[in-house]
C-alpha cells in the first residue's frame, strides 16, 4: 500500500518537476510558395496562432485563410473563392507531435533539428503530415522554423487545365514562428 | 480484502489517471488553441459580392482593389433583329474604352470614353458600409457613386450661342448589394440623372429610377448577371425604354470576360438608364462583351 501511494506521489511529482511551459505566438508566420516558369504565387499570413507543449512535445496551429495576403488583390480574390473556399472552411489547423522530443532542451538555449508528425486539416480534408525544421531556444523564447511541401490534389484543390501551367502541383509551405513561454 | 486485489485495483486507478492525464493533455493543447484564436475573431466582410466591378452596364458593389489598374474595354454590337444583312447586329458596334484605378480598398475612381455621342465620362465610387458578420454584424454592403458625363459631338445648331454646360451630365448612385450565400448576390441602386439641358420644355431635368439586380453563379468562375433599370413615369425622358440586360460573367486568371444581351446602347448612366430607346421583348436586343484585365500598379504594404 506504501508502495503504491509512493509510487503515485513520485509519478505526480516527476510530472510537475519535469513539466515546461507551454509556449504560445499569436503572430506566427505561415507562407507557400507556388512556382512555375509561367507565375510564381505566394501568399503569407502574419496571424497564425500556435502553441507548444515543451513537456509532452506536442504543437499546435491555427490559420485564418482569408488573412493570407498577396501581392495582387486578383491572386487573393481567387485564392479565397476558387481554390481554399474559405467561406465553407474558414480555418486550417495542424496538431502534431514532434518525434524527436527527447534530443530538443527547451530549457537550454541552442538550435536543435526538429522533426513534426501530425494531421494538418485544410480544405476540410485531414491528410498526415510530416515536417523537418529547427526548433532555436534562446533566454527562455522558442523559435520554430520549417519548409515542407504538399501536394494540392491531397487536399481536393482543382487547378482548372486553363491555369494548370501557372500554379504548381506542389506547394511549398514556410513556417516561422516565435514563441513565448504562455503565462 | 484481499490485499492483492486491493492493491491491483491501485494500480488500475493509477494507470487510469495517467491516461486520463495524457488524454486531456492532448485536448488541452487543442482547446487552449481555439481559446487563442477566440480571442483574435475579426469581422468576417464578404468578399467577392460580385465578379467585377461592374454588375452588366451598370456599377456593382465591388471595387477595384487599391494600386490595382482595370483597363476595361466594352462592346454594343447593333440589334439582333437587323436580321441578316447586318448580320444580327454584327456590323455596327459602339464601344467605350474604360481605367479605373483604386485609391483604396473602399474608394475607386474611373473615367472613360465612348464612341456613342463621343462621350467621356468620370466617376468616383466610395463604399460606405461593407457586409460583415462575426463579430460585427453589417447586412448589406453601401456604396455612393457620382459620376459626371460629357457629350463632345459637334453641336447639332452651331450658328447659335451653346453653352459647354449645356453638354454635361451628372448621376449620383447608391448601391446597396448583400451577397446571400456564395453563389447568390442581390443589389438595388437608386438613381439619379440630372440633365442640364433637355429638348423639350416638358422634359424632366432630373430622373429617377431604381435599378435591380442580382448573380447567380453557375460554376466557380462562370456566374449568370441580370439587371433590369425601372424610370419613375412621371421623372423619364419620353420616347425611352427601361433598360435590361443579362448576361454571365466568366473568370479567367487576371481577365474577366462578360458576355451578355442588352438592349441600351450606351454604357454610362445617361445612356444606358435615361436614354434606352430599345424595347428588349420586341427584338431590340444587342450582344455585347466587357473584357477587363487588371494591372497591380502599386504593390500593397504587408
Amino acid at each position: 500500500m506504501k508502495q503504491v501511494i509512493l509510487i503515485i506521489f513520485l509519478s505526480i511529482s516527476t510530472i510537475s518537476v519535469f513539466s515546461q511551459p507551454v509556449y504560445i505566438t499569436r503572430s506566427g508566420q505561415i507562407s507557400f510558395f507556388s512556382r512555375t516558369p509561367m507565375e510564381n504565387i505566394d501568399g503569407t499570413n502574419n496571424e497564425v496562432t500556435s502553441l507548444i507543449d515543451a513537456s509532452k512535445g506536442e504543437i499546435v496551429f491555427a490559420i485564418l485563410v482569408k488573412s493570407f495576403r498577396f501581392e495582387k488583390a486578383l491572386m487573393e480574390e481567387h485564392f479565397n473563392e476558387n481554390y481554399m473556399e474559405s467561406t465553407k472552411f474558414p480555418k486550417a489547423t495542424f496538431q502534431g507531435k514532434i518525434t524527436n522530443l527527447s534530443s530538443i532542451n527547451f530549457t537550454k538555449d541552442g538550435s536543435y533539428p526538429a522533426t513534426v508528425e501530425g494531421d494538418l486539416t485544410m480544405h476540410g480534408l485531414k491528410q498526415k503530415q510530416t515536417a523537418t525544421g529547427t526548433i532555436t531556444v534562446t533566454n527562455g523564447k522558442v523559435s520554430a522554423v520549417s519548409t515542407f511541401t504538399i501536394k494540392l490534389a491531397d487536399y481536393k484543390i482543382e487547378i482548372p487545365s486553363l491555369v494548370a501551367d501557372k500554379i504548381s502541383e506542389t506547394i511549398e509551405i514556410r513556417v516561422n514562428c516565435k514563441y513565448e513561454p504562455k503565462s | 480484502m484481499n490485499p492483492n486485489l486491493n492493491m491491483s485495483r491501485l494500480h488500475l486507478v493509477t494507470l487510469f489517471t495517467f491516461f486520463s492525464l495524457a488524454a486531456f493533455a492532448q485536448d488541452d493543447l487543442m482547446k487552449m488553441l481555439e481559446e487563442e484564436t477566440e480571442k483574435d475573431k475579426k469581422p468576417d466582410y464578404a468578399t467577392a459580392t460580385f465578379k467585377t466591378t461592374r454588375l452588366i452596364n451598370g456599377h456593382s458593389v465591388e471595387n477595384v482593389a487599391e494600386g490595382v489598374l482595370d483597363f476595361r474595354i466594352s462592346h454594343r454590337f447593333g440589334y439582333v433583329n437587323g436580321g441578316a444583312y447586318e448580320l444580327f447586329g454584327l456590323d455596327e458596334a459602339s464601344m467605350r474604352l474604360g481605367l479605373d484605378y483604386g485609391l483604396n480598398n473602399r474608394w475607386m475612381i474611373g473615367i472613360g470614353r465612348s464612341t456613342y455621342q463621343k462621350q467621356y465620362d468620370g466617376f468616383t465610387k466610395y463604399k460606405l458600409l461593407k457586409q460583415s458578420s462575426g463579430t460585427r454584424v453589417m447586412p448589406v454592403t453601401l456604396s455612393a457613386i457620382a459620376s459626371i458625363m460629357y457629350k463632345s459631338l459637334k453641336d447639332e445648331n452651331p450658328d447659335r450661342e451653346n453653352y459647354v454646360t449645356s453638354k454635361l451630365f451628372y448621376s449620383g448612385q447608391l448601391l446597396i448589394g448583400r451577397k446571400f450565400n456564395e453563389s447568390l448576390s442581390l443589389q438595388l441602386m437608386p438613381t439619379i440623372i440630372h440633365y442640364n439641358l433637355v429638348q423639350g420644355a416638358n422634359d424632366p431635368n432630373d430622373v429617377f429610377a431604381i435599378g435591380a439586380g442580382g448573380r447567380m453563379k453557375l460554376s466557380k468562375r462562370v456566374s449568370l448577371n441580370l439587371e433590369y433599370y425601372y424610370q419613375l413615369p412621371d421623372y423619364k425622358l419620353p420616347g425611352t425604354t427601361n433598360s435590361l440586360a443579362i448576361g454571365v460573367d466568366i473568370e479567367t486568371g487576371g481577365h474577366v470576360f462578360q458576355l451578355y444581351c442588352t438592349n441600351s446602347t450606351g454604357m454610362t448612366e445617361r445612356t444606358y438608364i435615361s436614354e434606352t430607346t430599345g424595347n428588349f421583348f420586341e427584338g431590340d436586343i444587342r450582344l455585347g462583351f466587357t473584357i477587363s484585365r487588371v494591372f497591380t500598379v502599386k504593390k500593397p504594404k504587408h
